[in-house]
């Protein structure tokens, strides 16, 4: 330490003054007041070419700043320096080009969802109603989108579970090898592909008709390899001191597993089959190919044709006049809102009941 | 509620009477749950067999009783005597609007990865990561709803003035009418697989080596030249397979595409007039009108549809391997 010092000391003092190594660079204010100037000169060439178009304001904008920044760091501060500037201005535009259509999407909803959405839109069903006239709503698609979907969580979260804990507590070898394979390729199975196999199989080959039921189960093939999935991140967190002094106890292995290893990982799994609920609440596809749709109160899912929330929506929207449109509208809310605040309290129910170490 | 199913099942064996019965009581109880569970696992491949079996006898039903080439074919029509179909429309329409999802989705979404994991302040990035977790979550055909109702009337503009600068290419060629064209459906198939995208890609570049950042900020780089150097190749193939991943999902994507599209059985050279149509659009909006024979024809091109997602998931999560096992090496 004490001899490097005084090496340097003489060298220091030998060499003439340096110029200041600090190269100039634009102020801390420079990015917002650029972004404000862009903006400004986006609409301004906006309006004064006449565009109607307010992405093209918008996007004439984001490339004035990219341009602006770029050319002015580059002849302030280098080239390096520009580099980086445009790269993290061009980031920061990628983020507001994706909040746009994405904030767009839930404000547009949100307002023309508002218009039709009240208690009687929550409790009648469209039966009788003249569908180029306001009034009906969307009672007869909830009771079939709940028995779908219960239906739906039914099937597919017990061998979800057993499934995942195969994969996790017994599985070995080749069939678990298989087994995780195809629980990877199941997930990428397109709805409207299940869809076609139950119809294949339940309606042209074993003759059964339209009914919830036929739509639930192809919901279950697309909601089982998702529970498989969480549910084996969960009891994989689960520490293996707990089964070892389970099973040093005496404790045969099922009861390991279920006094043990699934109370501990409740929360998680919970929170898995309730996100893979949300996710085939969504689905349309499917309820078009198999349940084929309804006007009417069915409320037996075993037979005859039913409605659900998500095919509500594409019905209104095919029938193309302006009051099926705002239905159409209220009941994408009713479905955001409904996918949504599962979303929040599976999420809640993951942070409470979170395995501690 | 599922975890009743097994500990019914396996209650008779119950509690074991007297210590000589233990062992075999608990070995009945530990071999009905491993049955249990390992039946679950064989439902499973049951079930994924069943579906490329049902479907292959339907279409190879169908695709015998074709007069046209089912491949090569731009006509749709299956329920004539006899059946006239193809798929060529369709393919068209699907590998074209998934990829214009793709050109524009993959860009922006690593971007705004890049945005959560190195750029935005921390206390932006932990909401923003929630936002994006929500917006997966956001149903098909609210998108579509969406895309028809708003985003089709807002694209005139964008495409006249594409036309008026682009239209010598023919593929950006615009001749007014609504904009239900191939083009639009990609712009909305982008918007729809951004969160997925961004999601895998952000999980990625989080776990870019923290060293080699520090190391490469220590020696002057700016952060645009440590995000170059370190964090992009590290996550090129999280990128990658996370592409694939969303490609999957635009490939296979229905209800968004069968709203916004006004479908035609014809190629049409410019991307921006209505017309084309892609498997899943084909199925959801002949369904309804298709007899016995249209509807083995709409399996069979679901078939189709099914075979190019399995390829394409397959592959990407065959590179997400390969990483998994270099990252391990390199620990």
């Amino acid at each position: 330490m004490s001899q490097t010092a005084v090496a340097d000391a003489p060298v220091e003092g030998a060499a003439p003054p340096l110029p200041s190594l600090k190269q100039p660079r634009l102020p801390r204010w420079a990015p917002f007041v650029l972004a404000l100037v862009s903006a400004a000169l986006g609409s301004g060439i906006g309006v004064v070419a006449g565009l109607d178009s307010r992405i093209q304001w918008g996007l004439i904008a984001a490339v004035l700043y990219l341009g602006i920044t770029a050319v002015l760091a580059g002849s302030v501060e280098g080239t390096r320096q520009a580099k980086d500037r445009l790269a993290t201005s061009a980031i920061w535009v990628c983020f507001l080009l994706a909040v746009v259509p994405l904030a767009s999407l839930l404000w547009e909803t949100a307002a023309r969802g508002v218009k039709v959405l009240d208690g009687y839109f929550l409790t009648h069903s469209m039966s009788g109603v003249i569908t180029m006239e306001p009034g009906g709503g969307i009672y007869h698609a909830l009771i079939g989108t709940l028995e779908q979907v219960g239906l739906a969580t039914l099937i597919a979260a017990p061998i979800g579970l057993l499934t995942a804990i195969y994969l996790v507590e017994y599985g070995r070898g080749r069939l678990a090898k298989a087994v995780t394979f195809f629980v990877d390729v199941m997930t990428g199975i397109p709805s409207i592909v299940a869809g076609l196999f139950i119809l294949s199989f339940w309606i042209i080959i074993l003759g059964f008709g339209y009914s919830g039921f036929a739509g639930a189960m192809a919901l279950a093939i697309l909601m089982m390899p998702i529970v498989v999935r969480s549910t084996e991140e969960m009891l994989k967190l689960v520490p293996n001191e707990l089964r070892e002094a389970s099973l040093a106890l005496g404790v045969p292995k099922w009861k390991t597993i279920l006094k043990v290893v699934l109370p501990t990982a409740v929360g998680g799994i919970t929170t898995g089959i309730m996100l893979a609920v949300a996710r085939i609440a969504g689905e349309s596809a499917p309820i078009l190919l198999l349940v084929f749709g309804s006007a009417e109160i069915n409320n037996n899912p075993f037979e005859g044709a039913q409605s659900s929330l998500p095919y509500y929506i594409y019905e209104q929207w095919a029938l193309g006049n302006e009051p099926s449109y705002d239905r159409a509208w209220a009941a994408a809310l009713v479905l955001i809102a409904f996918v949504m605040i599962l979303n929040l309290v599976a999420r809640g129910i993951a942070r409470w009941k979170a395995p501690k170490h | 509620m599922a975890i009743e199913t097994p500990s019914a099942t396996a209650g008779p064996t119950g509690p074991p009477a007297s210590p000589a019965s233990a062992k075999g009581a608990t070995r009945k109880g530990d071999r009905i749950f491993l049955g249990l569970s390992r039946g679950s696992g064989i439902t499973l491949l049951v079930i994924m067999a069943a579906i490329a079996v049902f479907l292959t006898w339907r279409a190879a039903l169908a695709i015998s009783a074709d007069e046209a080439s089912f491949l090569t074919s731009f006509e749709w029509d299956a329920n004539a005597t006899p059946p006239r179909f193809g798929i060529a429309v369709l393919a068209f329409g699907t590998v074209v609007s998934s990829i214009i999802a793709m050109v524009l989705a993959v860009p922006v979404a690593v971007g705004i990865a890049l945005f959560i994991s190195h750029y935005a302040p921390r206390k932006l990035a932990t909401p923003l990561g929630y936002v994006i977790d929500l917006l997966a979550a956001v149903p098909s055909i609210v998108y579509g709803l969406w895309g028809a109702l708003f985003l089709v009337p807002h694209l005139t503009g964008l495409y006249t003035w594409l036309d008026e600068y682009l239209g010598w290419t023919h593929i950006f060629r615009y001749e007014g009418g609504a904009a239900r064209s191939l083009f639009t459906v990609g712009i909305l198939l982008a918007i729809m697989i951004l969160p997925i995208v961004t999601n895998v890609s952000r999980e990625v570049f989080r776990q870019s080596p923290k060293m080699q950042e520090e190391a490469a900020l220590a020696l002057g780089a700016t952060r645009w030249e440590v995000i170059r150097m370190s964090v992009l190749p590290f996550g090129r193939s999280g990128v990658i397979s996370a592409s694939m991943l969303g490609l999957g999902r635009a490939l296979g994507e229905t209800m968004a595409v069968a709203t916004v599209l006004s479908p035609s059985f014809l190629i049409k050279a410019s991307l921006l007039q209505p017309g084309g149509g892609t498997f899943a659009q084909n199925i959801a909006a002949g369904f309804k009108e298709a007899g016995g024979m249209g509807r083995d024809a709409l399996i069979a091109s679901g078939l189709v549809l099914f075979v190019i997602t399995l390829l394409v998931n397959g592959a990407a999560r065959l590179i997400i391997a390969r990483r998994k096992e270099y990252s391990g090496a390199n620990a």
